[in-house]
């Protein structure tokens, strides 16, 4: 499980990286949102993986990290997922206002000199 | 009773200011009132509070601000503090009554008070500070408001040359000071001004005391207008004249030698301190002597008397001897009252003639007799004609260069210097009186001359009485002030001397003859060239302080700036996005480096193929999205969507349920919006079916971009299999855990975190949410989308087209009939979706759930609607009101973090913990739960902002640009 995640960690961030990198603003959304992904999973997995032992008590229960996943990076990457789709929103936003002014979906509102 | 006095006296300035600034613009009156009875008031009490100094005692009010770094808010009035408070304050209300007769009713008078006021409490700031940082504080504010003062009739380039110039060159002494009191409190341990003072000594033998004094008396040279420094003072004459009669007469420059005399017991004393103080102070006393001859501006002479007067009183504490600083000190008052009723006589002048130029202005005295009487004291005051103060502190100057002997050539040649500078003043005192008053008949003036209003010259008539009063009895009526200030400086050190105004047939009475002698003798030489000779001393006419400034400015902030952009920067985000990612790369790989990377041996978990399937299928969407993401956008939108299913998964299976919910309903938002925005992105054909190659470059781009991406991807994967693979190490997420149930009370950890725990992280993340739903608000109203973008799509077109040519149909019947199931089953659902939210978030605090999944739900359910129906349909059988959802949901948030201040809690505790309180613990609903409603409003409404907002887009009607309109043209509109 460990190695498959981190590989598919790895791939993410590297999609993501390779998009991030292109000179047109879709590719660039598309980028950052993979590379959340990536991101998201890897502070996740700081909590290591653990089968079926999600952080819910009994009542009255004082639980101990044995028996249940680590709530802390959880809440962490609930809080990222948020913030994300927020930053997408904008992004998604500011590009399109930039190609509306400047007529060009290239990152630098003009194509490149040759 | 007297702390409440010092410190209403450093307050007030301020509280008048602000008061000044609110005032309508033509108050002149009121604003003159205010601020003269402010300034009487800072005066009245400044007076009261003599007897506390009168003994030479030190009188100290702290107020404890950060304690633990030696940081308190010291006020420290002494002797000489005392001095510089009743001449700032004293000074300052004459001034204040001045300005209300020399400024014009159609300048804005309460800007211009309000600036006056604070300038005075900057200044006061200066001189009762008994810390050092406190001190810089109110240094550099003096700089600010100086600038201010100076650039007040902003309309005219010199003032704001001028202004600049002061500041620029007053700020970055004032900065240079800073450093230097850094060092010095470092050395010192601690910047208390007592404790600095005391440390004079341990200062002197320390190995940086060179670099202290050089950089503070950077900071005391700048201010007070020594050579080098001396050429912004000259062009602050910009500044309407009563601002100069105040800050070059009592105030701004005379900080500077307020400093160097507060701070000679702990930096004098010293060869450099002689050298470094003392030649810069000769330099500019006899620099701005002759300068001031040659000058064909009322002010402008003036001002450069005024720089020969500080270096004058530089010069003095530069000769490092108790009774030059004696001298010094009394100079400092003797050329404030001076120098002040001589700005306001030439600020007289120009009132009533409309000029101040030495060459139209001839033979007032008929015109304007008592201005002349009066001009007349104060100018010989200047020039030291005896019976009157300047003459008392200048025979006193002048027997102290006499007295120093090292044998050097500039000791013996000190006294004849002295005289030949004092000859200098001379000539240009007789200047300004001879040239403007006596002589032939005015011709041509702009306005014709009279004498100004009665209390125009009245703060003129009280100074120069006091000019008469201090020359004529000094002992009986400045002594005693003079002796407190003094002995606040020396302490037990304080030499003989006497005040009297004989002292029998002595070299300096010789030495003050001949200078008279001399000047007039110079004077009368000098005038028929005077009349005609443009401004400027002969010879160095053309070097001008201000043209090598404004070089260098030129230089530094413009070309120099200019040339490192060009080099080192660049305004395409590409390469700032590669070496971002270049950078977090080494930092990354830098600890591997060192460190290296090895796997651990913890214990794996056994895979499941059904999870490795997932992976395998995700990855592959993931890696052919970032493939088609170029010219197949909705492919790629899809594709990732692959991945994030796959992300959602892994949330699921690794026991993160509440992960896995938000995940997917924030995937199911995300996609909606991009798809929102997807029309509005130009048509994009592959390369290949143009048949165009990329060129040799963009491949390399591509490779090494492929690389960075590779790298990434490796490096990340290797770190987290690592970090797998080594056991969790102790972290707080124990404290959690165990808590969430018996202190939170919710059986969901996760949940209980977000709410309770970090509910104020939760808090600034939804805050985070309005403000970015509000900015896609705002940039959407003004949204233009690009001339291509604004024809309706090719199938709605195609669609109309069949609608168009069927009688029976109407525009949009196409697409309600394809839409005519799913439109029905999601009306039906509607319900059950809104259902489904308030289940998740009831059950939010004990199982998977909450605010957040629960707003998101709504809002994806909204959207559903829209997409089903059409905006009319939905928007005339349901009212949305994102903006109203944000604020309850933020209001209700905070409101609850609020209220456990009513039960004297601190923000943001939840009532769960006090339920055992009388009266609360009654209540079962824990607040935490009203705080996720909050969180559940405001997400709610913030998705559903965004969205609408760009869906309303495309039913906007965009007005059509012509073709021959440029492209750029449009960002300017509006």
């Amino acid at each position: 499980m460990e190695l498959v995640l981190s590989l598919a960690i790895g791939a993410l961030a590297a999609s993501g990286v390779w998009l991030v990198l292109r000179p047109r603003t879709y590719q660039v959304i598309i980028g950052l949102t993979l590379l959340s992904y990536a991101v998201n999973l890897f502070i996740f997995s700081m909590g290591r993986l653990r089968v079926g032992m999600a952080p819910i008590l009994d009542k009255g229960q004082v639980g101990d990290l044995a028996s249940f996943a680590d709530p802390l990076p959880q809440a962490l990457v609930l809080t990222a997922i948020v913030i994300g789709f927020a930053t997408t929103a904008l992004f998604l936003v500011v590009l399109l206002a930039l190609r509306g002014l400047t007529g060009s979906d290239h990152v630098d509102g003009a194509e490149r000199e040759r | 009773m007297d702390d409440i006095f010092l410190l209403a006296v450093l307050l007030l300035p301020f509280g008048g200011s602000f008061v000044a600034a609110l005032l309508p613009t033509d108050a002149r009156n009121a604003a003159a009132y205010l601020a003269g009875i402010v300034a009487l008031a800072g005066l009245l009490m400044t007076v009261a509070l003599y007897p506390v100094v009168a003994d030479g005692a030190v009188f100290r009010h702290e107020i404890a601000w950060l304690p633990q770094f030696g940081l308190t808010f010291t006020l420290r009035l002494d002797g000489f503090a005392w001095m510089f408070a009743a001449l700032v304050t004293g000074i300052g209300t004459l001034v204040m009554l001045y300005a209300r007769y020399y400024m014009s009713p159609s300048d804005p008078v309460p800007r211009f008070y309000a600036f006056l006021l604070a300038f005075m409490g900057a200044m006061l700031g200066i001189v009762l500070s008994g810390n050092l940082i406190q001190l810089i504080f109110f240094w550099e504010l003096t700089s600010l408001f100086s600038f201010l003062l100076i650039g007040y009739r902003h309309h005219t380039a010199a003032a704001r040359d001028g202004a600049r110039m002061a500041l620029t060159i007053t700020a970055t002494g004032g900065l240079a000071l800073f450093a230097g009191v850094l060092i010095l409190g470092h050395v010192v341990g601690s910047y208390d001004l007592d404790q600095v003072l005391a440390a004079g000594d341990r200062l002197r033998a320390h190995s940086l005391y060179l670099p202290i004094l050089i950089l503070v008396l950077l900071g005391a040279l700048t201010k007070s207008a020594q050579f080098p420094f001396h050429f912004w003072l000259p062009h602050a004459m910009a500044a309407p004249t009563p601002v100069s009669a105040y800050l070059h007469s009592a105030t701004m420059v005379k900080a500077g030698v307020f400093l160097l005399v507060r701070l000679w017991p702990a930096l004098g004393g010293t060869e450099q301190w002689l050298v470094l103080v003392g030649s810069a102070g000769l330099a500019t006393f006899v620099l701005g002597a002759y300068f001031a001859i040659f000058q064909q501006d009322l002010k402008g002479l003036l001002a450069y008397s005024t720089i020969s007067h500080l270096g004058l009183i530089t010069l003095l504490i530069g000769l490092d001897r108790p009774l030059a600083l004696v001298a010094a000190t009394f100079h400092i008052m003797n050329h404030a009252t001076f120098k002040a009723s001589l700005f306001m006589a030439a600020g007289i002048v120009d009132h009533e003639t409309g000029t101040r130029d030495f060459r139209r202005l001839n033979g007032l005295w008929p015109y304007m007799p008592r201005t002349a009487t009066l001009a007349m004291v104060a100018a010989a005051s200047m020039a030291g004609v005896p019976l009157l103060n300047g003459f008392l502190s200048k025979e006193m100057f002048f027997a102290e260069t006499i007295e120093i002997h090292d044998g050097s050539i500039v000791d013996q040649a000190l006294p004849y210097i002295a005289t030949m500078a004092g000859a200098f003043s001379v000539a240009y005192s007789l200047r300004f009186i001879h040239d403007v008053f006596f002589g032939p008949p005015p011709t041509d003036l702009p306005h014709m001359p009279k004498e100004p209003p009665r209390w125009m010259r009245f703060p003129v008539e009280l100074l120069v009485l006091a000019c008469l009063v201090v020359g004529i009895l000094p002992g009986r009526t400045i002594g005693p002030i003079l002796d407190g200030a003094v002995r606040a400086v020396l302490g037990n050190a304080v030499p003989a001397y006497s005040l009297a105004i004989w002292h029998g047939f002595t070299p300096a009475l010789l030495m003050s003859l001949i200078a008279l002698a001399g000047g007039t003798t110079l004077y009368v030489l000098l005038h028929d060239y005077l009349q005609r000779s443009p401004a400027g001393p002969p010879l160095l006419r053309n070097i001008k302080g201000q043209r090598i400034f404004e070089r260098v400015m030129v230089a530094i902030s413009w070309r120099g700036a200019r040339s490192l952009e060009r080099t080192l920067g660049t305004r395409r985000l590409q390469p700032q996005l590669r070496l971002l990612v270049g950078v977090a790369l080494i930092v990354a790989l830098w600890p591997i480096y060192v460190h290296g990377l090895d796997w651990g041996d913890a214990a794996v978990t056994p895979l499941d193929p059904a999870f490795a399937v997932v992976w395998a299928i995700g990855i592959a969407c993931a890696v052919s999205g970032a493939y088609v993401a170029k010219f197949h956008r909705l492919a790629a939108l899809v594709l990732i969507g692959g991945a994030g299913l796959a992300t959602c998964v892994t949330f699921v299976w690794l026991s993160a349920p509440d992960l896995a919910l938000t995940q997917l309903v924030v995937e199911i938002v995300t996609t909606v919006l991009i798809l929102l925005g997807l029309r509005w992105l130009p048509k994009r054909i592959e390369a290949r079916d143009l048949d165009v190659r990329p060129g040799i470059a963009a491949r390399a781009r591509r490779i090494r971009d492929l690389v960075l991406a590779a790298v990434t991807g490796v490096g990340l994967a290797a770190v987290t299999y690592a970090v797998l693979t080594h056991p969790l190490p102790d972290s707080l997420s124990a404290f959690f855990l165990e808590r969430a149930y018996t202190e939170g009370g919710g059986t969901n950890v996760v949940n209980v975190i977000l709410v309770d725990f970090r509910g104020f992280d939760t808090l600034g993340e939804i805050t985070v949410l309005g403000v970015v739903a509000l900015t896609v608000f705002a940039l959407l109203r003004r949204f233009r989308p690009a001339p291509d973008s604004i024809d309706i799509p090719e199938q709605q077109r195609l669609q109309n087209a069949h609608d168009d040519a069927h009688p029976k149909r109407q525009i949009g019947d196409t697409i309600a009939d394809y839409l005519a199931v799913p439109a029905v089953i999601i009306k039906l659902l509607f319900p059950f979706i809104g259902l489904l939210a308030v289940f998740l978030f009831l059950r939010g605090h004990d199982l998977p759930g909450g605010g957040f999944v629960a707003g998101l739900t709504v809002a994806a359910g909204l959207i559903l609607q829209y997409m089903a129906s059409g905006i009319r349909f939905v928007e005339s059988h349901l009212r949305v009101h994102p903006l109203r959802w944000m604020a309850t949901g933020l209001l209700l948030a905070a409101g609850t973090g609020a209220g456990a201040w009513f039960f004297s809690h601190p923000f943001l505790t939840s009532y769960f913990r006090y339920a055992d309180l009388p009266g609360i613990g009654a209540v079962p609903l824990a607040s935490a739960l009203i705080f996720d409603l909050g969180v559940f409003a405001l997400v709610l409404g913030a998705t559903t902002l965004i969205l609408i907002a760009l869906a309303h887009q495309s039913v906007r009607s965009h007005r059509l640009q012509t073709p021959h309109e440029p492209v750029v043209a449009r960002s300017e509109e509006r």
